[in-house]
Protein backbone atom coordinates (compact mmCIF):
# COMPACT_ATOMS: atom_id res chain seq x y z
CA UNK A 1 0.00 0.00 0.00
CA UNK A 2 1.27 3.44 -0.92
CA UNK A 3 1.70 5.99 1.28
CA UNK A 4 -1.86 8.19 1.39
CA UNK A 5 -2.62 11.37 0.29
CA UNK A 6 -1.97 13.79 2.87
CA UNK A 7 -5.78 14.75 2.47
CA UNK A 8 -7.23 11.58 2.44
CA UNK A 9 -6.68 10.66 6.08
CA UNK A 10 -10.38 10.57 6.39
CA UNK A 11 -11.24 8.60 3.97
CA UNK A 12 -8.64 5.89 4.26
CA UNK A 13 -10.02 5.72 8.31
CA UNK A 14 -13.22 4.86 6.67
CA UNK A 15 -12.07 3.00 3.39
CA UNK A 16 -10.42 0.48 6.32
CA UNK A 17 -13.53 0.18 8.46
CA UNK A 18 -15.31 -0.77 5.84
CA UNK A 19 -13.29 -3.39 4.71
CA UNK A 20 -12.90 -4.76 8.34
CA UNK A 21 -16.44 -5.17 8.22
CA UNK A 22 -16.69 -6.62 5.38
CA UNK A 23 -14.35 -8.94 5.56
CA UNK A 24 -16.02 -9.94 9.41
CA UNK A 25 -17.10 -13.35 8.80
CA UNK A 26 -21.01 -13.10 9.98
CA UNK A 27 -22.45 -10.29 8.68
CA UNK A 28 -25.07 -10.02 11.55
CA UNK A 29 -28.46 -7.82 9.84
CA UNK A 30 -27.19 -4.95 11.97
CA UNK A 31 -24.01 -5.39 10.66
CA UNK A 32 -25.16 -5.18 7.05
CA UNK A 33 -26.98 -2.00 7.79
CA UNK A 34 -23.50 -0.31 9.19
CA UNK A 35 -21.64 -1.45 6.14
CA UNK A 36 -24.08 0.47 3.89
CA UNK A 37 -24.04 3.31 6.31
CA UNK A 38 -20.53 3.68 5.89
CA UNK A 39 -20.34 3.22 2.16
CA UNK A 40 -22.67 6.58 1.97
CA UNK A 41 -20.74 8.13 4.39
CA UNK A 42 -17.52 6.96 2.12
CA UNK A 43 -18.72 7.99 -1.47
CA UNK A 44 -20.10 11.61 0.31
CA UNK A 45 -16.87 11.86 1.04
CA UNK A 46 -15.00 11.27 -1.94
CA UNK A 47 -17.85 13.25 -3.74
CA UNK A 48 -16.98 16.03 -1.71
CA UNK A 49 -12.96 15.50 -1.55
CA UNK A 50 -12.74 15.27 -5.28
CA UNK A 51 -14.83 17.99 -6.63
CA UNK A 52 -12.85 20.04 -4.96
CA UNK A 53 -9.47 18.97 -4.78
CA UNK A 54 -7.19 22.17 -5.02
CA UNK A 55 -4.40 22.48 -7.80
CA UNK A 56 -1.98 21.12 -5.58
CA UNK A 57 -3.68 18.10 -4.12
CA UNK A 58 -4.67 17.36 -8.44
CA UNK A 59 -0.62 17.46 -8.86
CA UNK A 60 -0.26 15.27 -6.14
CA UNK A 61 -3.33 12.66 -7.15
CA UNK A 62 -1.52 12.96 -10.91
CA UNK A 63 1.15 11.62 -9.12
CA UNK A 64 -0.34 8.66 -7.04
CA UNK A 65 1.59 5.50 -7.28
CA UNK A 66 -1.12 3.31 -8.29
CA UNK A 67 -2.77 5.57 -10.71
CA UNK A 68 -3.16 3.53 -13.72
CA UNK A 69 0.18 4.09 -16.72
CA UNK A 70 0.52 3.40 -20.00
CA UNK A 71 1.42 -0.42 -19.40
CA UNK A 72 -2.02 -0.55 -16.98
CA UNK A 73 -4.26 0.25 -20.12
CA UNK A 74 -2.08 -1.72 -22.51
CA UNK A 75 -3.36 -4.70 -20.33
CA UNK A 76 -6.86 -3.27 -18.98
CA UNK A 77 -7.98 -1.96 -22.66
CA UNK A 78 -5.79 -3.08 -25.76
CA UNK A 79 -6.53 -6.49 -27.11
CA UNK A 80 -2.36 -7.28 -27.89
CA UNK A 81 0.29 -5.12 -27.71
CA UNK A 82 3.24 -5.83 -29.96
CA UNK A 83 6.47 -3.77 -28.19
CA UNK A 84 8.53 -1.77 -30.72
CA UNK A 85 11.54 -0.84 -29.01
CA UNK A 86 14.91 0.23 -31.25
CA UNK A 87 15.59 4.10 -31.59
CA UNK A 88 18.37 3.17 -34.57
CA UNK A 89 20.72 4.85 -33.19
CA UNK A 90 21.47 5.19 -29.34
CA UNK A 91 19.11 2.40 -27.18
CA UNK A 92 16.09 1.31 -25.48
CA UNK A 93 14.34 4.01 -23.34
CA UNK A 94 12.23 2.23 -20.74
CA UNK A 95 10.50 5.73 -20.44
CA UNK A 96 8.88 5.60 -23.52
CA UNK A 97 6.95 2.61 -24.90
CA UNK A 98 6.15 2.11 -28.24
CA UNK A 99 3.98 -0.40 -29.87
CA UNK A 100 1.21 -1.95 -32.44
CA UNK A 101 -1.90 -2.94 -30.28
CA UNK A 102 -5.43 -3.74 -31.16
CA UNK A 103 -8.22 -1.12 -30.02
CA UNK A 104 -11.69 -2.62 -30.20
CA UNK A 105 -11.48 -3.24 -34.00
CA UNK A 106 -8.45 -0.90 -35.00
CA UNK A 107 -4.99 -1.52 -35.72
CA UNK A 108 -2.99 1.53 -34.01
CA UNK A 109 0.48 2.50 -33.09
CA UNK A 110 0.22 3.14 -28.83
CA UNK A 111 3.24 5.16 -27.52
CA UNK A 112 3.44 6.31 -24.04
CA UNK A 113 5.32 7.35 -21.04
CA UNK A 114 5.95 4.67 -18.38
CA UNK A 115 6.90 5.53 -14.62
CA UNK A 116 7.07 2.28 -13.38
CA UNK A 117 5.25 1.37 -10.12
CA UNK A 118 7.96 -0.63 -8.25
CA UNK A 119 11.37 1.08 -7.02
CA UNK A 120 13.20 -1.40 -9.65
CA UNK A 121 10.51 -0.35 -12.28
CA UNK A 122 10.83 2.99 -11.68
CA UNK A 123 14.46 3.32 -11.49
CA UNK A 124 14.75 1.57 -14.54
CA UNK A 125 12.27 3.97 -16.37
CA UNK A 126 13.71 7.15 -14.92
CA UNK A 127 10.47 7.62 -12.96
CA UNK A 128 9.01 8.47 -16.49
CA UNK A 129 11.70 11.09 -17.45
CA UNK A 130 12.45 9.95 -20.91
CA UNK A 131 15.91 10.81 -22.67
CA UNK A 132 16.58 11.62 -26.28
CA UNK A 133 16.55 7.88 -27.05
CA UNK A 134 13.12 7.95 -26.16
CA UNK A 135 11.57 10.27 -28.51
CA UNK A 136 13.58 9.52 -31.23
CA UNK A 137 12.32 6.30 -30.67
CA UNK A 138 8.90 7.47 -30.37
CA UNK A 139 9.18 9.14 -34.20
CA UNK A 140 10.69 6.82 -35.43
CA UNK A 141 7.69 4.44 -34.92
CA UNK A 142 4.99 7.28 -35.31
CA UNK A 143 6.80 7.85 -39.04
CA UNK A 144 6.31 4.20 -39.34
CA UNK A 145 2.98 4.44 -38.14
CA UNK A 146 2.20 7.26 -40.58
CA UNK A 147 3.52 5.43 -43.34
CA UNK A 148 0.61 2.53 -43.06
CA UNK A 149 -2.02 4.59 -42.08
CA UNK A 150 -2.97 3.31 -38.47
CA UNK A 151 -4.00 5.96 -36.07
CA UNK A 152 -1.49 6.86 -33.08
CA UNK A 153 -2.53 7.11 -29.51
CA UNK A 154 -0.41 8.71 -27.49
CA UNK A 155 -0.48 8.41 -23.42
CA UNK A 156 1.25 11.13 -21.38
CA UNK A 157 2.85 11.16 -18.22
CA UNK A 158 6.06 12.44 -17.50
CA UNK A 159 7.22 15.22 -14.60
CA UNK A 160 9.50 16.51 -17.87
CA UNK A 161 12.52 15.39 -20.14
CA UNK A 162 14.84 13.68 -18.19
CA UNK A 163 17.63 16.70 -17.03
CA UNK A 164 21.24 14.78 -17.38
CA UNK A 165 24.61 15.49 -18.73
CA UNK A 166 24.37 12.20 -21.52
CA UNK A 167 20.84 13.72 -22.40
CA UNK A 168 21.91 17.13 -23.19
CA UNK A 169 25.20 15.52 -25.08
CA UNK A 170 22.87 13.11 -27.17
CA UNK A 171 20.48 15.97 -27.78
CA UNK A 172 17.85 16.12 -25.63
CA UNK A 173 16.30 19.93 -27.10
CA UNK A 174 17.23 18.67 -30.26
CA UNK A 175 15.08 15.42 -30.51
CA UNK A 176 11.91 16.96 -28.68
CA UNK A 177 12.07 19.77 -30.82
CA UNK A 178 12.60 17.17 -34.25
CA UNK A 179 9.23 15.24 -32.81
CA UNK A 180 6.60 18.23 -32.41
CA UNK A 181 8.11 19.51 -36.12
CA UNK A 182 6.92 15.80 -37.52
CA UNK A 183 4.08 15.19 -35.13
CA UNK A 184 2.47 18.48 -36.80
CA UNK A 185 2.42 17.01 -39.91
CA UNK A 186 2.07 12.94 -39.89
CA UNK A 187 -0.21 12.04 -42.14
CA UNK A 188 -2.31 10.05 -39.71
CA UNK A 189 -4.87 10.62 -37.24
CA UNK A 190 -2.95 11.55 -33.40
CA UNK A 191 -5.16 11.29 -30.40
CA UNK A 192 -3.35 12.52 -27.43
CA UNK A 193 -4.26 11.69 -23.48
CA UNK A 194 -2.85 13.53 -20.69
CA UNK A 195 -2.81 10.45 -18.30
CA UNK A 196 -1.36 11.86 -15.20
CA UNK A 197 1.74 14.33 -15.30
CA UNK A 198 1.76 16.33 -18.18
CA UNK A 199 5.28 17.66 -17.52
CA UNK A 200 6.30 20.72 -19.86
CA UNK A 201 8.73 19.86 -23.22
CA UNK A 202 8.79 16.26 -22.11
CA UNK A 203 5.17 15.73 -22.53
CA UNK A 204 4.97 17.93 -25.75
CA UNK A 205 7.70 15.88 -27.29
CA UNK A 206 5.19 13.33 -27.73
CA UNK A 207 1.68 15.72 -27.58
CA UNK A 208 1.60 17.02 -30.82
CA UNK A 209 -2.04 15.61 -32.42
CA UNK A 210 -5.49 15.97 -33.70
CA UNK A 211 -7.11 15.65 -30.24
CA UNK A 212 -5.66 16.47 -26.71
CA UNK A 213 -7.50 15.32 -24.13
CA UNK A 214 -6.65 15.63 -20.32
CA UNK A 215 -7.84 12.95 -17.28
CA UNK A 216 -10.14 14.87 -14.80
CA UNK A 217 -7.45 15.15 -12.11
CA UNK A 218 -3.97 14.90 -14.43
CA UNK A 219 -2.43 17.78 -14.54
CA UNK A 220 -0.24 19.69 -17.70
CA UNK A 221 1.99 22.84 -17.10
CA UNK A 222 4.77 24.45 -18.49
CA UNK A 223 6.88 23.78 -14.99
CA UNK A 224 6.70 21.58 -12.49
CA UNK A 225 4.80 23.20 -9.61
CA UNK A 226 8.23 22.47 -7.63
CA UNK A 227 10.47 24.32 -10.18
CA UNK A 228 8.15 27.50 -10.57
CA UNK A 229 8.33 27.67 -6.78
CA UNK A 230 11.82 27.44 -6.41
CA UNK A 231 12.00 30.59 -9.07
CA UNK A 232 9.39 32.62 -7.40
CA UNK A 233 9.93 31.98 -3.43
CA UNK A 234 13.76 30.68 -4.05
CA UNK A 235 12.29 27.39 -1.92
CA UNK A 236 9.73 25.17 -2.82
CA UNK A 237 8.26 23.89 0.85
CA UNK A 238 4.65 23.02 1.70
CA UNK A 239 3.61 26.47 1.82
CA UNK A 240 5.03 27.40 -1.93
CA UNK A 241 4.38 24.11 -3.37
CA UNK A 242 0.57 24.85 -3.39
CA UNK A 243 0.77 28.27 -4.61
CA UNK A 244 2.23 27.66 -7.38
CA UNK A 245 0.30 25.29 -8.34
CA UNK A 246 -2.69 27.46 -8.25
CA UNK A 247 -0.68 30.20 -10.24
CA UNK A 248 -0.09 27.99 -13.12
CA UNK A 249 -3.84 27.29 -14.23
CA UNK A 250 -2.72 23.54 -14.56
CA UNK A 251 -5.52 21.51 -13.62
CA UNK A 252 -8.21 20.01 -16.72
CA UNK A 253 -10.46 22.76 -15.97
CA UNK A 254 -8.17 25.38 -16.14
CA UNK A 255 -6.51 23.89 -19.23
CA UNK A 256 -10.14 23.67 -20.89
CA UNK A 257 -10.88 27.46 -20.43
CA UNK A 258 -7.29 28.37 -21.40
CA UNK A 259 -8.39 26.91 -24.73
CA UNK A 260 -5.42 24.34 -25.63
CA UNK A 261 -6.92 21.12 -25.03
CA UNK A 262 -10.48 19.41 -26.49
CA UNK A 263 -11.56 16.94 -24.04
CA UNK A 264 -11.54 16.29 -20.19
CA UNK A 265 -12.38 12.86 -19.76
CA UNK A 266 -14.49 12.23 -16.15
CA UNK A 267 -12.49 10.14 -13.31
CA UNK A 268 -14.13 7.40 -11.42
CA UNK A 269 -15.25 8.32 -7.86
CA UNK A 270 -11.99 9.02 -6.05
CA UNK A 271 -9.79 8.98 -8.99
CA UNK A 272 -8.11 6.58 -11.58
CA UNK A 273 -6.23 5.28 -8.59
CA UNK A 274 -9.13 3.91 -7.04
CA UNK A 275 -11.57 2.48 -9.93
CA UNK A 276 -8.74 1.70 -12.76
CA UNK A 277 -10.78 -0.57 -14.91
CA UNK A 278 -13.43 1.98 -14.89
CA UNK A 279 -10.73 4.43 -16.04
CA UNK A 280 -9.52 2.23 -18.36
CA UNK A 281 -13.53 1.59 -19.75
CA UNK A 282 -13.67 5.59 -20.04
CA UNK A 283 -10.26 6.06 -21.78
CA UNK A 284 -11.19 3.13 -24.24
CA UNK A 285 -14.58 4.68 -25.49
CA UNK A 286 -12.56 7.80 -25.83
CA UNK A 287 -9.97 6.65 -27.77
CA UNK A 288 -12.49 4.55 -30.13
CA UNK A 289 -14.84 7.51 -30.75
CA UNK A 290 -12.03 9.69 -31.58
CA UNK A 291 -10.10 7.44 -34.18
CA UNK A 292 -13.62 6.45 -35.48
CA UNK A 293 -14.35 10.78 -36.20
CA UNK A 294 -10.55 11.34 -37.39
CA UNK A 295 -10.34 8.50 -39.89
CA UNK A 296 -13.21 9.41 -41.50
CA UNK A 297 -11.53 12.46 -42.30
CA UNK A 298 -9.82 13.32 -45.58
CA UNK A 299 -5.62 13.52 -44.97
CA UNK A 300 -5.55 17.08 -46.24
CA UNK A 301 -8.58 18.11 -43.85
CA UNK A 302 -7.17 16.36 -40.69
CA UNK A 303 -3.90 17.93 -41.11
CA UNK A 304 -5.26 21.56 -41.60
CA UNK A 305 -7.37 21.24 -38.54
CA UNK A 306 -4.58 19.90 -36.78
CA UNK A 307 -2.49 23.16 -37.87
CA UNK A 308 -5.54 25.92 -37.28
CA UNK A 309 -5.99 23.84 -33.54
CA UNK A 310 -2.21 24.96 -32.73
CA UNK A 311 -2.00 27.78 -34.80
CA UNK A 312 -5.09 29.30 -32.43
CA UNK A 313 -3.51 28.74 -28.86
CA UNK A 314 -2.36 31.53 -27.30
CA UNK A 315 -3.88 34.89 -25.50
CA UNK A 316 -2.89 38.22 -26.81
CA UNK A 317 -4.21 41.86 -27.56
CA UNK A 318 -4.27 43.10 -31.25
CA UNK A 319 -5.32 46.72 -31.15
CA UNK A 320 -6.82 48.25 -34.68
CA UNK A 321 -4.47 50.21 -35.61
CA UNK A 322 -3.08 51.53 -38.99
CA UNK A 323 0.40 51.60 -38.87
CA UNK A 324 2.42 48.58 -37.48
CA UNK A 325 0.71 45.86 -39.29
CA UNK A 326 2.72 44.34 -42.38
CA UNK A 327 2.16 45.86 -45.46
CA UNK A 328 2.61 43.64 -48.64
CA UNK B 1 13.84 29.25 -16.51
CA UNK B 2 17.82 29.11 -16.14
CA UNK B 3 19.55 31.70 -13.86
CA UNK B 4 22.43 32.28 -16.04
CA UNK B 5 23.35 35.77 -15.62
CA UNK B 6 22.92 38.46 -18.15
CA UNK B 7 25.80 39.37 -20.49
CA UNK B 8 24.54 42.61 -21.71
CA UNK B 9 26.56 45.31 -22.18
CA UNK B 10 26.32 47.41 -18.54
CA UNK B 11 26.19 51.00 -18.15
CA UNK B 12 28.99 53.35 -17.62
CA UNK B 13 32.17 54.28 -19.64
CA UNK B 14 33.81 51.05 -18.86
CA UNK B 15 32.93 47.73 -18.40
CA UNK B 16 34.35 44.68 -17.30
CA UNK B 17 35.17 40.96 -19.82
CA UNK B 18 33.14 38.60 -18.06
CA UNK B 19 35.54 35.97 -19.16
CA UNK B 20 38.78 37.36 -19.39
CA UNK B 21 38.16 39.99 -16.65
CA UNK B 22 39.74 42.51 -19.02
CA UNK B 23 38.34 46.02 -18.13
CA UNK B 24 37.14 47.08 -21.88
CA UNK B 25 36.14 50.51 -22.69
CA UNK B 26 32.27 49.98 -23.51
CA UNK B 27 32.75 52.32 -27.15
CA UNK B 28 35.08 50.20 -28.63
CA UNK B 29 33.26 46.83 -27.15
CA UNK B 30 30.35 48.34 -29.30
CA UNK B 31 32.39 48.91 -32.50
CA UNK B 32 33.23 45.58 -32.08
CA UNK B 33 29.78 44.26 -32.64
CA UNK B 34 29.53 43.83 -28.85
CA UNK B 35 32.47 41.37 -29.10
CA UNK B 36 35.12 41.70 -26.54
CA UNK B 37 38.66 42.66 -28.15
CA UNK B 38 40.92 40.52 -25.89
CA UNK B 39 39.26 37.07 -25.30
CA UNK B 40 36.47 37.67 -28.17
CA UNK B 41 33.47 37.20 -25.42
CA UNK B 42 30.31 37.55 -27.74
CA UNK B 43 28.12 39.78 -25.37
CA UNK B 44 24.66 39.70 -25.49
CA UNK B 45 23.26 42.47 -27.79
CA UNK B 46 19.74 43.75 -28.21
CA UNK B 47 17.33 42.56 -31.20
CA UNK B 48 17.71 46.84 -32.85
CA UNK B 49 21.33 46.05 -32.83
CA UNK B 50 21.40 42.71 -34.10
CA UNK B 51 19.33 44.39 -36.89
CA UNK B 52 22.25 47.14 -37.66
CA UNK B 53 24.83 44.43 -37.43
CA UNK B 54 22.98 41.93 -39.85
CA UNK B 55 20.83 43.45 -42.01
CA UNK B 56 21.70 46.12 -45.02
CA UNK B 57 21.47 49.49 -43.50
CA UNK B 58 17.75 50.70 -43.21
CA UNK B 59 16.70 48.20 -44.88
CA UNK B 60 14.48 46.27 -41.76
CA UNK B 61 10.91 46.26 -42.09
CA UNK B 62 9.40 45.71 -38.99
CA UNK B 63 6.06 44.25 -38.79
CA UNK B 64 2.89 43.13 -36.35
CA UNK B 65 4.48 45.34 -34.07
CA UNK B 66 0.74 46.04 -32.47
CA UNK B 67 0.54 42.92 -31.19
CA UNK B 68 0.74 43.33 -27.11
CA UNK B 69 0.92 41.22 -24.23
CA UNK B 70 -1.59 40.46 -21.85
CA UNK B 71 -1.77 38.29 -18.33
CA UNK B 72 -4.17 35.60 -19.31
CA UNK B 73 -3.67 33.51 -16.14
CA UNK B 74 -3.72 36.33 -13.23
CA UNK B 75 -0.46 35.32 -12.66
CA UNK B 76 0.66 35.44 -8.86
CA UNK B 77 4.19 36.65 -8.33
CA UNK B 78 5.72 39.52 -5.83
CA UNK B 79 5.18 41.99 -8.96
CA UNK B 80 1.89 40.79 -10.79
CA UNK B 81 3.00 39.84 -14.33
CA UNK B 82 0.98 42.38 -15.63
CA UNK B 83 2.85 44.93 -13.81
CA UNK B 84 6.06 43.58 -15.05
CA UNK B 85 5.29 43.92 -18.37
CA UNK B 86 4.16 47.67 -18.26
CA UNK B 87 7.48 47.87 -16.42
CA UNK B 88 9.39 46.14 -18.82
CA UNK B 89 8.22 47.68 -22.03
CA UNK B 90 8.54 51.16 -20.33
CA UNK B 91 12.46 50.24 -19.82
CA UNK B 92 13.28 48.52 -23.17
CA UNK B 93 10.97 50.43 -25.31
CA UNK B 94 9.60 47.24 -26.91
CA UNK B 95 6.28 45.67 -26.96
CA UNK B 96 7.34 42.07 -26.12
CA UNK B 97 10.56 39.81 -26.62
CA UNK B 98 10.87 39.36 -30.17
CA UNK B 99 10.95 41.68 -33.24
CA UNK B 100 9.87 40.13 -36.72
CA UNK B 101 10.30 41.79 -40.47
CA UNK B 102 11.70 41.97 -43.97
CA UNK B 103 14.90 43.08 -44.68
CA UNK B 104 17.84 42.20 -47.13
CA UNK B 105 21.10 40.66 -46.29
CA UNK B 106 23.96 41.47 -48.91
CA UNK B 107 20.65 42.44 -51.22
CA UNK B 108 19.00 39.19 -50.39
CA UNK B 109 15.67 39.35 -49.24
CA UNK B 110 14.61 37.50 -45.81
CA UNK B 111 11.99 37.47 -43.17
CA UNK B 112 13.91 37.74 -40.05
CA UNK B 113 12.78 36.86 -36.43
CA UNK B 114 14.83 37.59 -33.21
CA UNK B 115 14.50 37.31 -29.26
CA UNK B 116 15.66 40.19 -27.40
CA UNK B 117 17.26 38.86 -24.06
CA UNK B 118 16.54 42.19 -22.45
CA UNK B 119 12.72 41.49 -23.06
CA UNK B 120 12.28 38.78 -19.58
CA UNK B 121 15.27 36.77 -20.57
CA UNK B 122 13.86 36.30 -24.42
CA UNK B 123 11.13 34.07 -23.19
CA UNK B 124 8.39 32.86 -25.26
CA UNK B 125 5.06 34.13 -24.32
CA UNK B 126 1.81 34.38 -26.23
CA UNK B 127 2.91 37.48 -28.43
CA UNK B 128 6.31 36.11 -29.52
CA UNK B 129 4.85 32.86 -30.16
CA UNK B 130 2.36 35.06 -32.52
CA UNK B 131 4.75 37.20 -34.06
CA UNK B 132 7.40 34.07 -35.07
CA UNK B 133 4.21 32.34 -36.72
CA UNK B 134 3.28 34.93 -38.62
CA UNK B 135 6.24 35.90 -39.87
CA UNK B 136 6.99 32.35 -40.87
CA UNK B 137 3.57 32.14 -42.76
CA UNK B 138 4.80 35.49 -44.41
CA UNK B 139 8.03 33.28 -45.50
CA UNK B 140 6.10 31.10 -47.04
CA UNK B 141 3.82 33.20 -48.89
CA UNK B 142 6.63 35.78 -49.96
CA UNK B 143 8.69 32.63 -50.79
CA UNK B 144 12.03 34.08 -48.80
CA UNK B 145 14.50 32.82 -46.77
CA UNK B 146 13.83 32.62 -42.76
CA UNK B 147 16.42 33.78 -40.59
CA UNK B 148 15.41 33.52 -36.61
CA UNK B 149 18.26 34.73 -34.36
CA UNK B 150 17.45 33.04 -30.83
CA UNK B 151 18.83 34.62 -27.22
CA UNK B 152 16.01 32.97 -24.53
CA UNK B 153 17.45 32.37 -20.96
CA UNK B 154 14.42 29.86 -19.93
CA UNK B 155 12.60 29.54 -22.92
CA UNK B 156 9.21 29.25 -21.53
CA UNK B 157 7.58 32.35 -20.17
CA UNK B 158 6.18 30.77 -16.87
CA UNK B 159 3.70 33.81 -16.12
CA UNK B 160 2.05 32.51 -19.31
CA UNK B 161 1.83 28.83 -18.52
CA UNK B 162 0.46 26.13 -20.51
CA UNK B 163 -0.04 29.14 -22.95
CA UNK B 164 3.31 29.54 -23.14
CA UNK B 165 4.16 25.75 -23.82
CA UNK B 166 2.08 25.96 -26.50
CA UNK B 167 3.86 28.09 -28.35
CA UNK B 168 6.43 26.05 -29.06
CA UNK B 169 3.95 23.86 -31.07
CA UNK B 170 2.52 26.56 -32.75
CA UNK B 171 5.81 27.87 -34.46
CA UNK B 172 6.57 24.09 -35.03
CA UNK B 173 3.29 23.55 -37.02
CA UNK B 174 4.08 26.83 -38.93
CA UNK B 175 7.85 25.84 -39.42
CA UNK B 176 6.61 22.27 -40.89
CA UNK B 177 4.42 24.05 -43.36
CA UNK B 178 7.42 26.71 -44.32
CA UNK B 179 9.89 23.81 -45.13
CA UNK B 180 7.04 21.55 -46.89
CA UNK B 181 6.77 24.95 -49.14
CA UNK B 182 10.63 24.31 -49.91
CA UNK B 183 11.72 27.13 -47.76
CA UNK B 184 15.04 27.95 -46.39
CA UNK B 185 15.20 28.52 -42.75
CA UNK B 186 18.43 29.36 -41.05
CA UNK B 187 18.79 29.43 -37.29
CA UNK B 188 21.43 30.80 -35.31
CA UNK B 189 21.36 30.47 -31.72
CA UNK B 190 23.12 33.09 -29.43
CA UNK B 191 23.76 33.24 -25.86
CA UNK B 192 21.77 31.49 -23.87
CA UNK B 193 19.49 29.76 -25.99
CA UNK B 194 17.87 26.91 -23.60
CA UNK B 195 14.64 25.18 -22.40
CA UNK B 196 11.58 25.13 -24.73
CA UNK B 197 13.10 27.33 -27.15
CA UNK B 198 16.01 25.30 -27.76
CA UNK B 199 13.73 22.39 -27.49
CA UNK B 200 11.52 23.96 -30.51
CA UNK B 201 12.39 26.37 -33.23
CA UNK B 202 16.09 26.94 -32.17
CA UNK B 203 16.89 23.27 -33.03
CA UNK B 204 14.40 23.29 -36.20
CA UNK B 205 16.42 24.81 -38.98
CA UNK B 206 17.68 23.43 -41.85
CA UNK B 207 21.02 25.30 -40.98
CA UNK B 208 22.17 25.84 -37.63
CA UNK B 209 24.39 28.41 -37.04
CA UNK B 210 25.82 29.14 -33.35
CA UNK B 211 28.00 32.26 -32.23
CA UNK B 212 30.97 31.14 -30.11
CA UNK B 213 30.48 30.52 -26.51
CA UNK B 214 26.58 30.81 -25.91
CA UNK B 215 25.31 28.33 -23.72
CA UNK B 216 22.52 25.90 -25.39
CA UNK B 217 20.54 23.18 -23.86
CA UNK B 218 17.52 21.83 -22.58
CA UNK B 219 17.89 22.00 -18.55
CA UNK B 220 19.03 24.34 -16.58
CA UNK B 221 22.60 23.46 -15.22
CA UNK B 222 21.59 23.73 -11.36
CA UNK B 223 18.35 21.69 -12.58
CA UNK B 224 20.56 19.06 -14.06
CA UNK B 225 23.20 19.46 -10.37
CA UNK B 226 19.96 18.63 -8.74
CA UNK B 227 19.35 15.57 -9.99
CA UNK B 228 22.67 14.31 -10.82
CA UNK B 229 24.68 15.66 -8.64
CA UNK B 230 27.28 15.06 -10.93
CA UNK B 231 30.04 17.81 -11.87
CA UNK B 232 29.12 19.10 -14.66
CA UNK B 233 32.09 18.72 -17.73
CA UNK B 234 34.46 21.64 -18.71
CA UNK B 235 32.36 23.64 -21.47
CA UNK B 236 28.76 21.85 -21.23
CA UNK B 237 25.75 22.93 -23.12
CA UNK B 238 28.12 25.38 -24.98
CA UNK B 239 27.86 26.39 -28.41
CA UNK B 240 31.39 23.98 -28.87
CA UNK B 241 29.82 21.32 -26.72
CA UNK B 242 26.87 21.41 -29.35
CA UNK B 243 29.27 20.99 -32.20
CA UNK B 244 31.23 18.51 -30.99
CA UNK B 245 27.96 16.28 -30.51
CA UNK B 246 26.66 16.89 -34.07
CA UNK B 247 23.87 19.43 -33.26
CA UNK B 248 25.20 22.83 -34.71
CA UNK B 249 26.62 23.36 -38.18
CA UNK B 250 28.83 25.87 -37.68
CA UNK B 251 30.21 28.45 -35.11
CA UNK B 252 29.79 31.51 -36.47
CA UNK B 253 31.66 35.10 -35.59
CA UNK B 254 29.45 37.78 -34.42
CA UNK B 255 31.45 39.44 -37.50
CA UNK B 256 30.94 37.04 -40.02
CA UNK B 257 27.53 35.96 -39.87
CA UNK B 258 26.47 38.68 -42.43
CA UNK B 259 28.94 37.16 -45.12
CA UNK B 260 28.22 33.46 -43.88
CA UNK B 261 24.25 34.02 -43.70
CA UNK B 262 24.17 35.43 -47.49
CA UNK B 263 26.42 32.82 -48.89
CA UNK B 264 24.63 29.86 -47.69
CA UNK B 265 21.47 31.41 -48.42
CA UNK B 266 23.09 31.44 -52.00
CA UNK B 267 23.59 27.67 -52.11
CA UNK B 268 20.03 27.04 -51.21
CA UNK B 269 18.03 28.42 -54.28
CA UNK B 270 15.44 26.62 -56.05
CA UNK B 271 17.47 27.32 -59.16
ZN1 LIG C 1 37.20 39.16 -22.66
Amino acid sequence: MAAPLPFETEIHALEDVLKRLEQGASATANMSEEIKRIRRELSGLLKKTYSSLTPWQTVLVSRHPERPQTMDYVSMIFEEFVELRGDRAFGDDQAIRCGFARLGNSKVLLVGHQKGHTLKERQACYYGCAHPEGYRKALNKMKLAAKFHLPIICLIDTPGAFPGIGAEERGQAQLIATSILEMSRLPTPIVCVVIGEGGSGGALGIGVGDRIAVLEHAYYSVISPEGCAGILWKVANEETKPRAAEALRLTSKHLASLGVIDDVLHEPLGGAHREPREMGTTLKSYLLRSIRELKTKKLDRLLDERYNKFRKMGVFLEPREASGGKSS
Amino acid sequence: MSTRTNRGIPEGLWMPCPRCKATLYKKEVQSRLGVCNECGHHFTISARERIDQLLDEDSFEEWFTHLRPCDPLGFIDKVPYAKKLEETQAKTGMSDAAVVGKGFIRGRAIVLCITDFQFMAGSMGSVVGEKLTRAIEEATRLSLPLVIVSGSGGGARMQEGILSLMQMAKVSCALARFDQAGGLYISILTHPTMGGVAASWALQGDLTLAEPGAMVGFAGARTIWNTVRLELPEGFQTSEFLLEHGFVDRIVHRKDLRTEVALLIDYCEHK
